[in-house]
């Protein structure tokens, strides 16, 4: 009986063993919302990681190892986030992917920074894909932090075109969440506005609370007697779904501008009414001309997550590049992929991706659309879908712009 | 005058739902002189009991069904879980609904998932109704006002005006004598707090759908509720109905001042560009419940309409 157990025993340890000599899964750990108000951006883009790392496996992997994506729920807290960080780095994470929240991504850049340099040779790389904030490129830069959207200043830059065009629009109300980014979008709004179109009067500038409003009613009523032409806001999640709700029960009829208007369930709220009113600035939208490969892709993801349409474009840049560059460095030890990621050009499924080396900001075209009916797809399981306005389509070079960057770089 | 108008209304409604919430929470602390923390999960209940039973059948039915099934699932809770912790004291029944909210919260997020389910609006009242100063106004919004009213009146009566209602106050306060005279006192115990659930239960299947159906409903909602029964006066019907419009209006009404705190206080000298001078009233929203938790409890420990310190 005895040796039975012994042999058990000892079979399950070999087994760990052979696994562990084997190796052949990078660990990223994903840490984002994945339950509470704001699950329903974080969802998506863990999805959407899952399928670019399975597709990326599925071709022979990254230099022959798979790519692993781990998820933990970080409930949009900072704080939690670090315990999680922490969880992902003992259990041997040494790339980090997150993106709601720059206060998260913040904190997380910090924690990572000072992890790397208390433990050389186990260093940690951060990939954000949606924290925006345009300091985490700039004057707060860090080597150990790579940025896959474009920051408020660029979105920001796209939406005030638009709106210096637009003669009609005289008065513009600024709506955010009242935390770094909400005040970032604020920021830039105001800046921008002054300086293409002067005559515009900014009749209302107003932070609510992150994912605590449950009925932005008082807001909209707020703005409709502001008498404002345009709004710009840089919601997203519930905030973003909640806010233009409000404004469709209101009957408001100007348009929403937005960063995150394609956020899940944006669009089934307004129905009808987001034609023509709601306006969001990405880095590309299903309805854009594509390869096949994209449109299978896109049905790839629709089909296998009924739930959310396919969003997160720049979650396949993310890992695509992350390929490229462990292929061209060799390694996927971390140091030696951020300096291969430096430079590095990659053609995205909208046009060429490249990771500026001075602040690792990623340069890319960046697309202004609205909702229309009869799209080729339409999101929220409505027969609505994005398309392209007029002269929307912005350049990578046209969306950049100059950074303060002084990075510190490892030997 | 039109912010006035619809801060009113707004607040009167927010404020309805609010009531509708608590009355069941200080009817059931009234009863058992103990603070029920699973309360808003109840609330969560019902907007997903509400949910699922519009998927096999119309918002009509579920609007009577949930709350009927919300109210059972608190009778259960009561005659087998409540009433054994019971004998142990009131630390071992706040311990009790304590561990209860946190079960319902997992549970429901194993059944229906972790994100906001699509609880929508029925589509029969889904246009607006008037509209007032540029603005369209729900009908949904003032079906929540009539069913509210409706909920309040019934309520009223019954504990006022129906021999049933005379006993379940008689024993609020005098159980013992209540059992002598032969009537069923448990049983009286289980039905109110079955109705309080259900209250619970229907402030959720009419508020899950205009606001939002997702797992963090409950904690959300929790510290609110508790706000207004504290303020109101633990156990007071009246008390509660008074906090809930008072809070209802304070924190619609807030969001709509643009004043900053140094607009009110400047003649002290607070200049507008410092830190705190710069705080608007309209941020300043969601914390006002909180103070005027703190304010009513130093003033008034028993609060509005209460007779018992907390």
């Amino acid at each position: 009986m005895r040796s039975t157990r012994t042999a058990v025993l000892a079979a399950a340890v070999s087994a760990i063993a052979v696994t562990a000599a084997h190796a052949d899964t990078i660990k990223m750990a994903f840490i984002d919302p994945l339950s509470g108000a704001m699950a329903s951006s974080g969802e998506p883009a863990l999805q959407s990681f899952m399928l670019a790392a399975e597709h990326i496996n599925a071709n022979g992997g990254v230099n022959g190892d798979d790519i692993e994506i781990v998820p933990y729920d970080n409930k949009v807290s900072p704080k939690e986030s670090l315990v999680q960080l922490q969880k992902a780095i003992d259990s041997g994470a040494r790339y980090i992917l997150q993106g709601n929240g720059s206060s998260v991504a913040s904190a997380i850049i910090e924690a990572v920074s000072k992890h790397n340099a208390r433990n050389p040779g186990e260093e940690v790389l951060f990939f954000n894909y949606a924290a925006v904030t345009p300091a985490f490129t700039n004057e707060a830069c860090s080597f150990w932090h790579f940025r896959f959207d474009a920051h408020t200043d660029m979105k920001m830059n796209a939406i005030t075109d638009w709106v210096a065009k637009r003669d009609d629009i005289k008065k513009v109300y600024i709506i955010g969440q009242d935390y770094v980014h909400g005040e970032a979008v604020a920021a830039a709004a105001v800046a921008q506005l002054k300086e293409k179109r002067p005559d515009i009067e900014i009749v209302g500038n107003e932070l609510h609370p992150l994912a605590k409003v449950k009925d932005f009613t008082p807001y909209v009523q707020k703005i409709i007697s502001s008498g404002a032409d345009a709004v710009i806001t840089g919601n997203w999640g519930q905030d973003m779904t909640l806010l233009v709700k409000a404004a469709a029960d209101a009957g408001q009829k100007i348009p929403y501008l937005t960063f995150y208007g394609g956020s899940n369930g944006a669009v089934a709220a307004l129905g009808e009414g987001a034609i023509d009113t709601l306006y969001q600035v990405s880095e590309g939208v299903t309805n854009l001309d594509a390869s096949p490969e994209q449109y299978a892709m896109i049905e790839e993801y629709k089909q296998r997550f009924p739930q959310y349409d396919y969003y997160y474009d720049r979650a396949f840049t993310t890992l695509e590049m992350f390929d490229a560059a462990a292929e061209k460095a060799g390694s996927v030890e971390p140091i030696a992929v951020a300096k291969a990621m430096e430079g590095l050009e990659v053609q995205a499924a909208y046009g060429p991706a490249t990771m500026r080396a001075e602040d690792h900001q990623l340069q890319q075209n960046l697309f202004v659309t609205t909702v229309a009916k009869d799209q080729k797809y339409g999101v929220d399981n409505t027969d609505l879908g994005w398309r392209l306005v007029d002269g929307g389509a912005i350049s990578a070079e046209a969306a950049s712009t100059p950074t303060t960057c002084k990075m510190e770089r490892p030997e | 005058m039109e912010t006035v108008v619809f801060a009113l209304l707004n607040g009167v409604i927010y404020g309805l739902l609010l009531f509708m919430l608590s009355s069941g929470l200080t009817l059931i602390f009234s009863m058992m002189g103990v603070l029920n923390f699973a309360h808003a999960s109840f609330y969560m209940l019902g907007a997903y009991f509400a949910y699922t039973l519009m998927e096999g059948s119309n918002f009509w039915i579920a609007l009577f069904i949930a709350p009927v099934l919300v109210g059972l699932a608190g009778m259960v809770v009561e005659r087998y879980g409540l009433r054994k912790v019971h004998a142990r004291g009131h630390v071992a029944e706040l311990l009790f609904t304590f561990g209860l909210a946190y079960l319902i919260d997992e549970v429901v997020k194993i059944f229906w998932g972790r994100t906001a389910v699509n609880y929508k609006v029925p589509e029969l009242l889904d246009f607006p109704l008037f509209t007032l100063y540029g603005a369209q106004y729900p009908a949904y919004r003032i079906f929540i006002l009539l069913v509210a009213i409706l909920m309040l009146v019934a309520l009223w009566y019954l504990l006022r005006r129906t021999r049933a209602g005379l006993i379940i106050q008689a024993a609020l306060t005098h159980p013992h004598m209540v059992g002598h005279l032969g009537h069923n006192v448990p049983m009286i115990f289980m039905m109110v707090f079955g109705a309080g659930c259900a209250l619970a239960g229907l402030a959720g299947v009419i508020g899950g759908n205009y606001f939002i159906t997702d797992p963090a409903m409950a904690v959300q909602m929790g510290p609110i509720v508790f706000v207004v029964v504290v303020v109101g006066g633990l156990g007071s019907l009246e008390g509660a109905f008074i906090a809930a419009m008072l809070i209802g209006l304070l924190q619609t009404s807030a969001v709509s001042i643009n004043a900053s705190l140094a607009d009110i206080f400047g003649f002290l000298g607070l200049a507008g560009t410092s830190e705190v001078g710069g705080i608007t009233i309209a941020s300043m929203a969601p914390m006002l419940p909180f103070l005027l938790l703190v304010l009513v409890l130093m003033v008034r420990p028993t609060g509005l309409m209460g007779d018992r310190e907390v």
